[in-house]
């Protein structure tokens, strides 16, 4: 076995050594029912070229060199080359948690540079070193809420993405916690007065995302007047963090629970990506999560050190502010350096891209006949209504091309509705492909008054594409 | 404080000389400068963003945010690596990490098109590669584990720890009564019981005997109709087998109670033994331990639950089914289903190293895995024992524990002979841990640990427990020989400073 | 080692309560900092908050140990340190004087009673440090 560095003859020896007569002996204390008997049923041990034929394989059973529009809080950024260079050196990849300080300072500086990046683009005083994601930063954002507030229930919008919202009741269900989810407009952001309606004294905290999961944009000063006006916390979502390069910051959030994977983690079926909370000072003790500080050394030389670990479930366990133990470190360092090379004028022209992208394209499908669904303010994505999902992903297959998510699983009322995200990744010829895709088939049915709004909204985003 | 005001010797004569560059690394923020940038985009292909739409949502200039060329990041990032040891470095001993070489071929097959960016929600007639990927490692790890149905879901093993006991707590709840309680021994990790607390449970610890292994008598005094589940590692924080094991199931099952194991340590077993042959009803496995993904300094991990029979409606959706045509299929219609533990499915990345290293290994690799990491240990024990006081004398599988208890004579703690190790060359045991061992320190060399770098730790171990007698004070001033000392941890937490911010803002 | 005033009572978990005309100073024992080390936070009631003899009512920190505070008495909370938040060493330098947590409206001085005098405490620590 090419990865141990034993051999036959090492081990019998040091068997001699501890006077041990077999590999048995290690084992014999081991009752004789609990042991196996068998080898285990999986293959022999395989070369690397037997691996890397498997897993070529799977890779070509997917869609490898498609173009996506798929989004809904995984996005599809251009990796700068250095980020897997870098993360690739074994004092990173092969590192532990920084327990030891002296012998980690480089993760520790990397995680108090990340901290402090995150800060700076979400406009908040302290930032965790990461957790798993953005779903269960935001479960671990509203328990946080409970904590600090002391009351019992959450309202969300439901424009934040489902799967964050099937967490959260995940999280919450074994607890006496009323979530009461609040309605959109059909501009697109949250409604303000059933926002209004739905909160009260017993409130911990309002969970809003921006850009919301239809890709419109919310408005935090509003929703955070909203929720402080019933004394409630404010949990700002963050999906996708480029958006942070071009938009306001959820400045006037308490809590800002976030996904950093379009900070140059690759989109790989889902994870790992890295969550992170950051929050008000006032709050960090509440704060779930690894925390890096600044330190001395007695000789004065600075450094950094895990800090404020009394939170956490290795010293307080029942008591800790979560069960959590890793933060996602290699992910977060994939962000760093993706958030570096990009830097303070690279990450808002990246942004803006996007933002051009998704313009082009939305205005793409409405000129060829489909119906663009809320029409306020958005990022990178929006939703579009047109020909049959499955029928224009099949034309969009034949072009190695992947359509926009399909809705209806998620919300019914939009029927065949789809969500486009369209990324700097995405070509204009791709785009075209996808918005005569989505072209309905037929004149769509409904009354009069339905086509002559979906019209008119047609045109504005046609007279957007033309300029 | 700016990092160029750091104090300097003033009789050398080029202070700024004195050190490598790699030892002089200012944040990514002190070596920012206007204009610079490391990354370029292609021109636009389309109209530019018509910013007025947005809004009054465009924000302004993002203060202070980081301005460098490519080849800044690149050495920035170089050298603070340099200040990091890894498993790549050399042995890293630290007791229930596991941390075991990790093989470079799992990083290129997840990375390759169609796998490392695939997304999570393409369709499932262009996602068969990675379903059936995903359903390959299922089934090898229902084999290691001798379980029924898995989820891989939970993102690392304390979300793990927490979907098991939720789904214990659903098919509690569907008998009828989720009960209040959870034991668990108090030599468990400090994640266990927060894991109970936020699945709403109450927590009540279990005693540890004289062996260091769960006691049965208290455990029958304790494990009472209210108990929902006993969670216990095994082998436990001790490195010791529970060989009570069919005594505290049947004790658990009699009561209508589940078992629930803590996964961290299947390193001492696989190919081996299996919980599911000892009646163990749930576990987590963590794939960043005992399947070799790496740690990445501190993450990503991976936490699959597998389950018996009973518990397998009630696993997280998606649930990966045969579909039309010999196809896969995900399957959300669950309704039992204790929903959703994190986006997506899992970190699927993992899933992929993780299924490589077994095919590496595969039946035989795998076991002689498990012998070579239990032979090293015991040879770590066998040869340190005469110097260190070993608490429980109860055979060790792949970790043993010993305390400082004839080092604090001198003066000297486990604190400090773990720092003193690092001027030695080695990254050190696992400090403190477990609980029930006063001063504790918690060996674990893994099966990637050579003879050599073996004994080459034993000796700097015999050494350092010399120095403890001769010198303490060498000790317990240790480390001597990295780029910064011991950090005063108290000014740290007193005075909080938790972000870079500019001098005088 | 710092010597325990005569005229305040103990607790078992290493509270002190110094007790004057219905009211009471409250702080952990000389014996109770150095066991945690250097305190780097302390979790505090508000001013008007009840606490219950024998229950916790706050937190003490040090880097790596938490350590709940319990109430020696029962009552109300008057009056809450207000150096601790900036200077938690104080617990350290003067646990018995200048490092008090809270000061307590007694709701039943007769809880006093049933405290340790100092000579008690200090054969109660004396047999702790032998075990």
């Amino acid at each position: 076995m090419r990865y141990l560095p034993s051999s036959d003859a090492i081990r019998a020896e040091m068997l001699a050594a501890i006077g041990a007569a077999s590999t048995d002996d290690l084992f014999s204390h081991i009752p004789e029912y609990c042991r196996l008997q068998r080898p285990l049923n999986i293959p022999s041990g395989r070369s690397e070229a037997e691996i890397f034929a498997y897993f070529r394989q799977a890779a070509a059973d997917n869609a490898p060199g498609f173009t996506s529009f798929l989004g809904a809080g995984a996005y599809h950024h251009f990796r700068p080359t250095v980020i897997d260079t870098l993360v690739s050196r074994g004092e990173w990849l092969t590192a532990y948690t920084p327990y030891q300080p002296e012998i980690s300072q480089g993760t520790l500086q990397a995680i108090f540079e990340f901290q402090t990046m995150i800060c700076q683009l979400t406009g908040m005083e302290v930032a965790n070193a990461s957790m798993y994601d953005g779903s269960t930063a935001m479960a671990e954002a509203a328990l946080m809420a409970l904590r600090v507030s002391g009351r019992r229930g959450i309202a969300v919008a439901r424009s934040v993405h489902p799967q964050y919202r099937e967490v959260l009741a995940t999280y919450l269900r074994q607890r006496d916690c009323p979530v009461a989810e609040i309605p959109y407009a059909a501009e697109g952001p949250l409604d303000a007065a059933a926002l209004r309606a739905a909160i009260g004294a017993e409130t911990a905290a309002v969970i809003v995302q921006s850009p919301n999961f239809f890709g419109s944009l919310e408005d935090w000063r509003q929703a955070a007047e909203l929720a402080h006006a019933a004394g409630a916390l404010l949990i700002a979502v963050i999906a996708e963090p480029v958006s942070l390069g071009l938009l306001a910051p959820p400045e006037p959030a308490d809590i800002v629970a976030m996904e950093a994977q379009g900070l140059g983690i690759p989109v790989g079926f889902g994870g790992p990506y890295a969550g992170v909370i950051a929050c008000r000072e006032q709050f960090v003790r509440a704060m779930p999560g690894r925390l890096a500080g600044q330190a001395w050394d007695d000789e004065g030389r600075r450094g950094y050190v895990l800090t404020l670990s009394t939170r956490e479930q290795h010293i307080r366990r029942e008591k800790a502010t979560s069960n959590i133990c890793t933060n996602q470190a290699l992910c977060a360092l994939m962000a760093s350096i993706f958030m570096s090379l990009y830097g303070k004028q690279g990450l808002r022209e990246l942004a803006e891209q996007n933002v051009a992208k998704a313009a082009y394209a939305a205005a793409a499908c409405a000129r060829a006949g489909a119906e663009v669904l809320f029409p306020g303010p958005r990022f990178h994505e929006f939703v579009v209504r047109g020909a049959d999902p499955a029928v224009a992903q099949a034309q969009l297959s034949g072009e190695k091309v992947i359509g926009g998510l399909p809705l209806e699983r998620y919300y019914p009322e939009l029927g065949a509705a789809v969500l486009v995200c369209a990324t700097e990744t995405a070509s204009k010829a791709a785009i075209d492909q996808l918005a005569a895709a989505y072209a309905p088939a037929s004149p769509r049915p409904g009354s009069p008054s339905t086509k002559k709004a979906a019209r008119r909204r047609s045109s504005a985003e046609a007279a957007g594409a033309r300029r | 404080m700016s990092f160029f005001a750091m104090p300097e010797n003033e009789s050398t004569p080029t202070p700024r000389a004195a050190r490598h560059p790699t030892q002089n690394e200012p944040l990514l923020f002190e070596r920012s400068a206007p204009g610079k940038r490391g990354a370029q985009l292609p021109p636009l292909d389309v109209p530019a963003a018509d910013l007025a739409k947005l809004g009054g949502a465009v924000r302004a200039e993002i203060a202070d945010f980081p301005e460098l060329s490519e080849l800044e990041i690149v050495r920035h990032y170089t050298r603070l690596s340099t200040w990091n040891y890894g498993v790549d470095t050399g042995i890293y001993p630290l007791g229930s990490c596991t941390m075991k070489y990790n093989a470079r071929i799992n990083e290129r097959v997840a990375a390759m098109e169609g796998l490392g960016d695939g997304h999570p929600l393409q369709p499932a007639e262009l996602s068969q590669g990675a379903l059936r990927l995903m359903r390959l490692l299922s089934e090898y790890l229902l084999e290691i584990t001798g379980m029924d149905a898995i989820t891989l879901q939970p993102a690392a093993g304390a979300h793990g720890e927490m979907t098991g006991i939720l789904l214990a707590r659903a098919l509690l709840a569907s008998r009828g009564n989720a009960r209040r309680a959870i034991l668990i021994p108090d030599s468990a990790h400090g994640t266990n019981p927060a894991t109970a607390a936020i699945a709403g449970y109450e927590v009540r610890n279990l005693r540890s005997n004289a062996e260091g292994t769960v006691d049965v008598a208290d455990l029958d005094r304790v494990m009472t109709e209210d108990v929902a589940a006993l969670m216990l590692t095994n082998p436990n924080t001790l490195g010791v087998f529970e060989e009570d094991i069919h005594k505290i199931a049947e004790l658990v099952h009699a009561r209508g109670g589940l078992l629930y194991m803590d996964g961290a340590n299947m390193n001492a077993l696989v190919g081996r033994a299996r919980p599911g042959d000892f009646g163990v009803d749930v576990m987590h496995l963590n794939l960043h331990k005992t399947f070799s993904t790496p740690h990445g300094g501190g993450g990503p991990g991976s936490g699959p639950v597998a389950v018996k029979k009973e518990l397998e409606p009630f696993l997280p959706v998606p649930v990966i089914v045969p579909g039309a045509g010999g196809d896969l299929a995900l399957d959300y219609d669950r309704p039992h289903s204790i929903g959703r533990v994190k986006a997506f499915y899992g970190n699927f990345g993992m899933f992929v190293r993780a299924l490589a290293y077994i095919m590496a290994n595969g039946c035989d690799g795998l076991k002689q895995t498990t012998e070579d990491a239990v032979l090293n240990a015991n040879y770590m024990r066998h040869h340190l024992r005469d110097v260190y006081d070993l608490p429980y004398p109860t055979p060790s599988m792949h970790e043993c524990v010993f305390s400082d208890k004839r080092q604090t004579a001198h003066g000297v703690r486990t604190g400090d002979i773990a720092k003193r190790l690092i001027d030695y060359g080695f990254h050190p045991y696992t400090v403190s841990f477990p609980l029930i061992v006063h001063g504790a320190m918690m060996i674990e060399p893994t099966e990637s640990a050579p003879r050599e770098e073996l004994d080459e730790f034993i000796a700097a171990m015999r050494a350092i427990a010399r120095e403890v007698e001769s010198d303490p004070e060498l000790v317990r001033s240790a480390p001597h020989s990295t780029r910064v000392g011991r950090m005063d941890e108290v000014r740290a937490a007193r005075q909080p400073i938790l972000r870079w911010k500019p001098a005088g803002r | 080692m710092a010597s325990y005033p005569s005229q305040y009572r103990y607790t078992k978990e290493h509270e002190w309560i110094s007790a004057e005309g219905g009211r009471g100073t409250v702080g952990i024992t000389d014996y109770a900092q150095q066991q945690l080390g250097d305190v780097v936070y302390v979790e505090m009631p508000k001013t008007g908050a009840e606490v219950k003899s024998a229950q916790a009512f706050g937190t003490v920190e040090s880097v790596k140990a938490v350590s709940e505070i319990f109430s020696p008495v029962s009552g109300t909370v008057e009056e809450v340190n207000p150096d601790l938040t900036a200077a938690p060493e104080l617990i350290n330098q003067d646990p018995h004087r200048r490092g008090w947590l809270v000061k307590v409206q007694l709701a039943n001085p007769a809880e006093l009673d049933s405290l340790m005098s100092a000579a008690e405490y200090e054969q109660f620590i004396a047999a702790q440090r032998h075990d």
